[in-house]
Protein backbone atom coordinates (compact mmCIF):
# COMPACT_ATOMS: atom_id res chain seq x y z
CA UNK A 1 0.00 0.00 0.00
CA UNK A 2 1.03 3.86 -0.52
CA UNK A 3 1.04 6.47 2.52
CA UNK A 4 2.87 9.84 2.30
CA UNK A 5 5.86 10.11 4.67
CA UNK A 6 6.83 14.01 5.06
CA UNK A 7 5.27 14.64 1.58
CA UNK A 8 6.72 11.65 0.09
CA UNK A 9 4.91 8.69 -1.01
CA UNK A 10 6.23 5.35 -0.16
CA UNK A 11 5.32 1.59 -0.64
CA UNK A 12 4.99 -0.01 3.02
CA UNK A 13 3.62 -3.26 3.55
CA UNK A 14 -0.09 -4.25 5.12
CA UNK A 15 -0.05 -3.98 8.75
CA UNK A 16 2.41 -1.26 8.78
CA UNK A 17 2.25 0.70 12.39
CA UNK A 18 3.22 3.85 12.87
CA UNK A 19 5.93 3.03 15.36
CA UNK A 20 7.81 0.68 13.05
CA UNK A 21 7.49 3.63 10.26
CA UNK A 22 9.08 6.22 12.63
CA UNK A 23 11.98 3.71 13.58
CA UNK A 24 12.95 3.46 9.84
CA UNK A 25 13.72 7.15 9.95
CA UNK A 26 15.31 7.69 13.64
CA UNK A 27 16.75 5.40 16.18
CA UNK A 28 16.70 8.14 18.62
CA UNK A 29 12.55 9.09 18.71
CA UNK A 30 13.27 11.31 21.97
CA UNK A 31 12.24 15.25 20.57
CA UNK A 32 10.08 13.75 17.56
CA UNK A 33 6.13 13.91 17.19
CA UNK A 34 4.23 11.97 14.73
CA UNK A 35 0.86 12.98 13.09
CA UNK A 36 -1.50 10.72 11.05
CA UNK A 37 -3.67 12.77 9.12
CA UNK A 38 -3.66 15.96 10.95
CA UNK A 39 -3.87 14.16 14.27
CA UNK A 40 -1.24 13.36 16.69
CA UNK A 41 -0.21 10.66 17.93
CA UNK A 42 0.86 10.26 21.32
CA UNK A 43 3.83 8.38 21.55
CA UNK A 44 2.68 5.68 23.02
CA UNK A 45 0.22 4.41 20.72
CA UNK A 46 2.48 4.30 18.07
CA UNK A 47 3.26 0.45 17.83
CA UNK A 48 -1.00 -0.48 18.41
CA UNK A 49 -1.46 1.96 15.20
CA UNK A 50 -1.69 0.50 12.05
CA UNK A 51 -1.25 2.15 9.04
CA UNK A 52 -4.00 2.48 6.21
CA UNK A 53 -3.61 2.97 2.29
CA UNK A 54 -3.40 6.49 1.43
CA UNK A 55 -2.58 7.79 4.73
CA UNK A 56 -0.51 11.05 5.27
CA UNK A 57 2.05 11.07 8.26
CA UNK A 58 4.14 13.79 9.33
CA UNK A 59 6.93 13.43 11.31
CA UNK A 60 8.76 16.11 13.02
CA UNK A 61 11.45 17.33 15.31
CA UNK A 62 12.94 20.41 16.67
CA UNK A 63 15.33 21.99 14.72
CA UNK A 64 17.04 26.18 15.47
CA UNK A 65 14.32 28.39 14.41
CA UNK A 66 12.52 32.02 15.83
CA UNK B 1 18.84 39.92 38.17
CA UNK B 2 18.19 37.60 41.39
CA UNK B 3 15.93 40.55 43.08
CA UNK B 4 13.80 41.34 39.83
CA UNK B 5 12.60 37.91 38.07
CA UNK B 6 10.61 38.28 35.10
CA UNK B 7 7.17 35.66 35.76
CA UNK B 8 5.38 34.42 32.88
CA UNK B 9 2.71 31.56 33.87
CA UNK B 10 3.75 29.85 36.57
CA UNK B 11 7.47 29.79 36.15
CA UNK B 12 10.09 32.97 36.83
CA UNK B 13 13.20 33.93 35.28
CA UNK B 14 16.04 35.89 36.31
CA UNK B 15 17.12 36.70 32.70
CA UNK B 16 14.23 39.33 31.10
CA UNK B 17 16.05 37.92 27.27
CA UNK B 18 14.41 35.29 25.40
CA UNK B 19 16.68 34.15 23.03
CA UNK B 20 16.36 32.77 19.32
CA UNK B 21 18.33 30.07 17.70
CA UNK B 22 17.39 30.54 14.62
CA UNK B 23 20.08 31.85 12.14
CA UNK B 24 22.79 30.56 13.85
CA UNK B 25 26.00 30.09 11.77
CA UNK B 26 26.86 26.74 13.32
CA UNK B 27 25.87 24.88 16.77
CA UNK B 28 28.92 26.01 18.54
CA UNK B 29 28.46 29.88 17.72
CA UNK B 30 25.08 29.15 19.00
CA UNK B 31 26.24 27.22 22.03
CA UNK B 32 28.37 30.39 23.01
CA UNK B 33 25.82 33.10 22.00
CA UNK B 34 23.56 31.49 23.69
CA UNK B 35 25.87 31.37 26.95
CA UNK B 36 27.05 35.01 26.38
CA UNK B 37 23.13 36.01 26.25
CA UNK B 38 22.48 35.05 29.71
CA UNK B 39 19.10 33.62 28.45
CA UNK B 40 17.07 31.24 30.34
CA UNK B 41 14.19 30.66 27.29
CA UNK B 42 14.96 30.23 24.16
CA UNK B 43 12.89 28.98 20.79
CA UNK B 44 12.96 26.23 18.29
CA UNK B 45 11.18 25.43 15.32
CA UNK B 46 9.45 22.17 14.71
CA UNK B 47 10.03 20.87 11.31
CA UNK B 48 10.44 17.52 9.36
CA UNK B 49 12.73 15.53 10.89
CA UNK B 50 15.60 14.73 8.25
CA UNK B 51 17.63 11.94 9.49
CA UNK B 52 20.99 13.01 8.12
CA UNK B 53 21.05 16.08 10.27
CA UNK B 54 23.92 15.77 12.38
CA UNK B 55 23.60 16.95 16.31
CA UNK B 56 20.55 18.64 17.72
CA UNK B 57 19.44 22.25 18.79
CA UNK B 58 17.79 20.17 21.66
CA UNK B 59 20.97 18.80 22.90
CA UNK B 60 22.69 22.18 23.23
CA UNK B 61 19.86 23.61 25.40
CA UNK B 62 19.61 20.51 27.46
CA UNK B 63 23.37 20.94 28.29
CA UNK B 64 23.27 24.57 29.52
CA UNK B 65 20.03 24.09 31.30
CA UNK B 66 17.82 26.41 28.99
CA UNK B 67 14.31 25.62 29.10
CA UNK B 68 12.87 24.79 25.57
CA UNK B 69 10.07 27.29 23.64
CA UNK B 70 8.88 25.73 20.90
CA UNK B 71 7.45 27.98 17.97
CA UNK B 72 4.88 27.62 15.21
CA UNK B 73 6.75 29.40 13.20
CA UNK B 74 5.85 28.96 9.48
CA UNK B 75 2.20 28.33 10.12
CA UNK B 76 -0.67 30.59 7.97
CA UNK B 77 -3.87 29.47 9.91
CA UNK B 78 -4.93 28.72 12.91
CA UNK B 79 -5.48 25.03 12.09
CA UNK B 80 -1.59 24.61 11.60
CA UNK B 81 -0.52 26.32 13.91
CA UNK B 82 -3.04 24.01 16.22
CA UNK B 83 -1.37 21.35 15.30
CA UNK B 84 2.11 22.36 15.35
CA UNK B 85 1.81 23.29 19.25
CA UNK B 86 0.51 19.77 19.84
CA UNK B 87 2.89 17.99 17.73
CA UNK B 88 5.58 20.06 19.95
CA UNK B 89 3.71 19.44 23.01
CA UNK B 90 4.08 16.05 22.53
CA UNK B 91 7.89 15.77 20.90
CA UNK B 92 9.13 17.74 23.58
CA UNK B 93 6.95 17.94 26.56
CA UNK B 94 6.15 21.32 27.36
CA UNK B 95 3.23 22.79 27.26
CA UNK B 96 4.51 26.51 26.14
CA UNK B 97 4.35 27.66 23.16
CA UNK B 98 5.19 30.63 20.90
CA UNK B 99 2.58 31.21 18.99
CA UNK B 100 2.92 32.49 14.84
CA UNK B 101 0.60 32.69 12.87
CA UNK B 102 1.55 34.96 9.84
CA UNK B 103 -0.70 36.40 6.67
CA UNK B 104 2.23 36.25 4.21
CA UNK B 105 5.87 35.47 3.31
CA UNK B 106 7.06 38.67 2.55
CA UNK B 107 6.39 40.80 5.57
CA UNK B 108 5.64 37.88 7.95
CA UNK B 109 3.08 40.22 10.23
CA UNK B 110 0.55 38.19 11.87
CA UNK B 111 -2.89 37.44 10.78
CA UNK B 112 -4.27 38.73 13.32
CA UNK B 113 -7.90 36.62 13.20
CA UNK B 114 -6.22 33.61 12.75
CA UNK B 115 -3.53 34.39 15.66
CA UNK B 116 -6.54 35.04 18.14
CA UNK B 117 -8.64 31.93 16.62
CA UNK B 118 -5.59 29.58 17.20
CA UNK B 119 -4.29 31.45 20.94
CA UNK B 120 -8.22 30.90 22.27
CA UNK B 121 -7.67 26.91 21.16
CA UNK B 122 -4.73 26.24 22.35
CA UNK B 123 -5.26 28.31 26.22
CA UNK B 124 -8.77 26.33 26.01
CA UNK B 125 -6.25 22.44 25.71
CA UNK B 126 -4.25 23.61 28.49
CA UNK B 127 -1.44 25.65 26.72
CA UNK B 128 0.75 28.44 28.21
CA UNK B 129 0.44 30.41 24.97
CA UNK B 130 3.39 33.74 23.88
CA UNK B 131 1.65 35.04 21.31
CA UNK B 132 3.65 36.82 18.64
CA UNK B 133 1.23 39.81 17.68
CA UNK B 134 1.27 43.10 16.15
CA UNK B 135 2.33 46.19 18.29
CA UNK B 136 -2.23 46.96 18.19
CA UNK B 137 -3.05 47.84 21.98
CA UNK B 138 -6.70 46.30 20.84
CA UNK B 139 -5.64 43.25 19.82
CA UNK B 140 -2.96 42.71 22.50
CA UNK B 141 -6.18 43.47 24.95
CA UNK B 142 -8.40 40.34 23.58
CA UNK B 143 -5.33 37.85 23.63
CA UNK B 144 -4.69 38.40 27.00
CA UNK B 145 -8.78 38.31 27.43
CA UNK B 146 -8.64 34.95 25.95
CA UNK B 147 -6.00 33.82 28.73
CA UNK B 148 -2.83 34.06 26.59
CA UNK B 149 0.14 33.92 29.73
CA UNK B 150 2.35 37.20 27.71
CA UNK B 151 1.83 39.49 24.81
CA UNK B 152 4.59 39.49 22.73
CA UNK B 153 4.15 42.60 20.02
CA UNK B 154 6.52 43.10 16.76
CA UNK B 155 8.60 46.34 17.23
CA UNK B 156 9.09 45.72 13.37
CA UNK B 157 8.90 43.30 10.74
CA UNK B 158 10.83 39.56 11.61
CA UNK B 159 14.51 39.91 10.88
CA UNK B 160 14.11 43.63 9.92
CA UNK B 161 16.42 45.38 12.12
CA UNK B 162 14.87 48.14 11.93
CA UNK B 163 13.72 48.57 15.84
CA UNK B 164 10.56 49.77 17.84
CA UNK B 165 8.90 51.52 14.76
CA UNK B 166 5.89 52.65 17.20
CA UNK B 167 7.07 53.29 20.59
CA UNK B 168 3.47 55.11 21.64
CA UNK B 169 1.70 51.60 21.31
CA UNK B 170 4.06 50.02 23.60
CA UNK B 171 3.31 52.51 26.01
CA UNK B 172 -0.60 51.78 25.71
CA UNK B 173 -0.03 47.53 25.41
CA UNK B 174 2.26 48.07 28.41
CA UNK B 175 -0.29 50.27 30.57
CA UNK B 176 -3.12 47.61 29.89
CA UNK B 177 -1.18 44.81 29.91
CA UNK B 178 -1.44 42.76 33.42
CA UNK B 179 0.75 40.05 31.72
CA UNK B 180 4.07 40.30 30.45
CA UNK B 181 5.00 42.29 27.37
CA UNK B 182 8.03 40.97 25.66
CA UNK B 183 9.37 42.92 22.51
CA UNK B 184 8.84 40.02 19.90
CA UNK B 185 11.11 41.13 16.43
CA UNK B 186 12.51 44.09 15.10
CA UNK B 187 15.67 44.33 17.35
CA UNK B 188 18.30 45.20 15.74
CA UNK B 189 21.30 46.29 18.54
CA UNK B 190 21.42 47.05 22.17
CA UNK B 191 19.76 50.48 22.35
CA UNK B 192 16.92 48.94 20.66
CA UNK B 193 16.69 46.10 23.27
CA UNK B 194 17.12 48.96 26.38
CA UNK B 195 14.39 51.48 24.57
CA UNK B 196 12.07 48.09 25.17
CA UNK B 197 12.96 47.79 28.46
CA UNK B 198 12.71 51.37 29.51
CA UNK B 199 9.20 51.43 27.42
CA UNK B 200 8.03 48.92 30.18
CA UNK B 201 8.77 45.62 28.69
CA UNK B 202 9.30 42.77 30.80
CA UNK B 203 11.46 41.33 28.30
CA UNK B 204 12.90 41.17 25.34
CA UNK B 205 12.62 38.14 22.68
CA UNK B 206 15.26 38.68 19.80
CA UNK B 207 17.19 35.90 17.36
CA UNK B 208 17.95 37.63 14.01
CA UNK B 209 20.09 40.25 15.44
CA UNK B 210 22.25 38.31 17.48
CA UNK B 211 22.84 35.24 15.41
CA UNK B 212 23.41 37.09 12.04
CA UNK B 213 25.53 39.88 13.71
CA UNK B 214 28.84 39.76 12.42
CA UNK B 215 29.90 38.47 15.98
CA UNK B 216 27.09 36.94 17.57
CA UNK B 217 29.12 36.40 20.63
CA UNK B 218 29.55 39.74 21.18
CA UNK B 219 26.29 41.30 20.37
CA UNK B 220 24.50 38.35 22.43
CA UNK B 221 26.54 40.06 25.63
CA UNK B 222 25.34 43.58 24.13
CA UNK B 223 22.20 42.25 24.40
CA UNK B 224 22.18 41.15 27.66
CA UNK B 225 23.57 44.66 28.90
CA UNK B 226 20.92 46.44 27.00
CA UNK B 227 18.05 44.85 28.72
CA UNK B 228 19.44 44.86 31.80
CA UNK B 229 20.49 48.93 31.49
CA UNK B 230 16.54 49.37 29.76
CA UNK B 231 15.25 47.85 33.22
CA UNK B 232 17.64 49.36 35.35
CA UNK B 233 16.66 52.61 33.77
CA UNK B 234 12.69 51.41 33.40
CA UNK B 235 12.64 51.03 37.44
CA UNK B 236 14.69 54.06 38.04
CA UNK B 237 12.34 56.42 36.54
CA UNK B 238 13.85 58.88 34.18
CA UNK B 239 13.66 62.95 34.32
CA UNK B 240 11.06 64.42 32.38
CA UNK B 241 11.89 65.78 28.93
CA UNK B 242 12.21 69.48 28.80
CA UNK B 243 12.28 72.52 26.33
CA UNK B 244 15.01 74.48 27.69
CA UNK B 245 18.34 73.90 29.97
CA UNK B 246 17.82 73.35 33.65
CA UNK B 247 21.39 73.49 35.27
CA UNK B 248 22.63 70.89 37.49
CA UNK B 249 25.24 73.17 39.39
CA UNK B 250 23.65 75.55 41.81
CA UNK B 251 22.77 79.52 41.12
CA UNK B 252 23.58 80.38 44.44
CA UNK B 253 26.79 81.29 45.74
CA UNK B 254 28.37 82.19 42.49
CA UNK B 255 31.12 84.55 42.65
CA UNK B 256 30.72 88.63 41.38
CA UNK B 257 33.41 88.93 38.86
CA UNK B 258 34.61 91.71 36.39
CA UNK B 259 33.49 90.70 33.19
CA UNK B 260 35.53 93.67 31.47
CA UNK B 261 39.02 92.03 33.44
CA UNK B 262 39.17 88.61 31.96
CA UNK B 263 42.61 87.05 33.84
CA UNK B 264 44.38 86.08 30.67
Amino acid sequence: MTISVNGENREVDAGTTLGALVATLTRAPSGVAAALNETVVPRGRWDVTVLGDGDRIEVLSAVQGG
Amino acid sequence: MADDLLTIGDTTFSSRLIMGTGGAPSLDVLERSLVASGTELTTVAMRRLDPTVQGSVLSVLEKLGIRVLPNTAGCFTAGEAVLTARLAREALGTDWVKLEVVADERTLLPDPIELLDAAETLVDDGFTVLPYTNDDPVLARKLEDVGCAAIMPLGSPIGSGLGIRNPHNFQLIVEHARVPVVLDAGAGTASDAALAMELGCAAVMLASAVTRAQEPVLMAEAMRHGVEAGRLAYRAGRIPRRHFAQASSPVAGRAVLDPERPAF
